[in-house]
């Protein structure tokens, strides 16, 4: 006898892969609204505006001060609790949810640094030819700001996929949440658990190659 | 034409700038020396409005503006008149050489891009660098970053271009090549208002040097006259440091 059944694991990818596209569309709602309010939150903190800024901070001291899973079981089983019409929400969109506020959080931050990382003197010269704020932002800062911003983004990113697998304890079928069935069924824990560790593995490598590309071509104005 | 008058800037109550009066004629190229920490950036900054003066009045060509009640409009219209040449560049590291000076024209001229293309061809041509037109800064050399600097200067066709100190961090084997580029802008009678410890430059070419100290404009003159007869104790013992730091100009 092998040590692996592989028979029974080549019939299981096909299984498995039937639940890799809500995996990744969890991953992309979450990094897209991530993104969206990271940049609202980084905006916040590099303008320091009163009042918002004191509650950023405390958002994103909260967020990153705790577990992922803590937050997805406060938003799934404990929310609802105070607020009724929660009780509505599915698996799906409470794991989006608890993604986006978890890693806005990282994420406010690295953009924020990106921001204030822009050269001070480029700024200068921006507005000494009479370019406004916005222009300068828009013209000047973000181009580069998202050039380093980018990196770590997507390390995010690709962190955020393997979070999703946390839905299965939201009871979402998801990756995860299929091979945990399957294995249940079989007793083939370790075969199952071996191919979905390699699923992971290649879409995380894939995601990694994209990134090298997009980073050479970021980086392309700045080769000597 | 521009007028400075009575302009004054506090920093933490020290005033750096402690009324300035300057006037400058159309095509006339002043050079400010003095000690550091005299206030000569400063006064090029407050032009400028990157240092918002605290009082003064200033005409710039068609404008005039009171700094005190200075509005957001007269601040873009005030830096639309002046150009500026900054020690370290300061060249937008995302674009190319021809993007750095074609900015200004599309973003707040709203010039279409191949007009302004065009004008930064002409003017990288006569920067000397038209084949560097693709290149980014990173991978230009200290002086033909300066140069491009300059270059971007030139293409905002304002007042007067402001130099604040324009070779101070170069490696001394760029200096002439900026000092070059200078000289030519000054035979063109482009208004220029230089800081520079550059005391060559500053007899050369200046049409008046100014000698600044403690915020204040000590004294002025044709290079000949301040250079050999200097009139201010101050201005005469700044000199002797800094011409025994530095090879005296020929004619001294």
């Amino acid at each position: 006898m092998s040590v692996l059944d592989f028979d029974y694991m080549l019939g299981l990818v096909p299984i498995l892969l039937s639940y890799l596209p809500l995996t990744l569309e969890m991953a992309a709602a979450g990094m897209v609204l991530a993104l969206a309010l990271a940049c609202g939150l980084a905006v916040i903190r590099v303008l320091k505006i009163p009042g918002l800024n004191a509650a950023t901070m405390l958002f994103i001291s909260f967020f990153r001060g705790t577990p992922l899973l803590v937050q997805l079981f406060l938003f799934y089983y404990g929310l609802p609790q105070l607020l009724h019409f929660l009780t509505q929400i599915n698996g799906i969109t409470a794991t989006i949810m608890g993604l986006t506020l978890h890693f806005s959080a990282y994420m406010a931050e690295s953009i924020r640094a990106a921001i204030v990382g822009v050269d001070r003197s480029q700024t200068e010269a921006a507005l000494s030819i009479g370019m406004t704020n916005g222009q300068l932002m828009r013209r000047i800062v973000l181009p580069q700001a998202t050039r380093v911003a980018v990196p770590t983004l997507m390390n995010y990113f690709i962190d955020m996929i393997k979070a999703t697998s946390l839905a299965f304890t939201l009871g979402v079928t998801e990756l995860m949440g299929a091979t945990q069935k399957e294995a249940a069924g079989s007793f083939l824990y370790f075969e199952a658990f071996v191919t979905v560790a390699v699923i992971y593995w290649i879409v995380v490598e894939l995601l990694a190659w994209g990134q090298r590309r997009l980073e050479a071509r970021l980086n392309k104005a700045y080769s000597r | 034409m521009i007028q400075i008058a009575n302009l004054t800037k506090r920093f933490a109550g020290t005033a750096v700038l402690d009324g300035i009066d300057l006037d400058i004629e159309q095509g006339e190229i002043i050079v400010v020396i003095g000690p550091s920490g005299t206030g000569k950036s400063t006064l090029l900054r407050c032009l400028n409005f990157l240092e918002h003066p605290d009082a003064g009045q200033l005409t710039l060509g068609d404008l005039q503006v009171d700094v005190t009640r200075a509005s957001r409009r007269d601040i873009l219209a005030a830096r639309r008149r002046t150009a500026f040449v900054f020690q370290n560049y300061a060249l937008f590291a995302n674009k190319t050489a021809l993007e750095n000076i074609a900015e200004g024209l599309i973003i707040v001229n709203r010039w279409p891009k191949d007009k302004a293309h065009a004008r930064a061809r002409e003017i990288l041509e006569r920067i000397g660098l038209a084949d560097k037109a693709d290149a980014y800064p990173a991978s230009l050399s200290g002086g033909q970053q300066q140069r491009v600097g300059i270059g971007r200067a030139m293409a905002a066709q304002a007042e007067v271009i402001l130099f604040d100190e324009p070779t101070s961090s170069l490696d001394p084997e760029w200096v002439e090549e900026v000092l070059g580029l200078m000289k030519q802008l000054a035979a063109e009678r482009q208004t220029m208002l230089v800081v520079t410890h550059e005391m060559g430059f500053a007899q050369d070419v200046a049409d008046r040097v100014v000698f600044m100290e403690g915020g204040r404009i000590v004294e002025q003159g044709p290079p000949a006259q301040l250079f050999q007869s200097p009139q201010d104790p101050r201005t005469r013992d700044f000199l002797r440091k800094v011409l025994a730091a530095q090879p005296a100009p020929q004619t001294l």
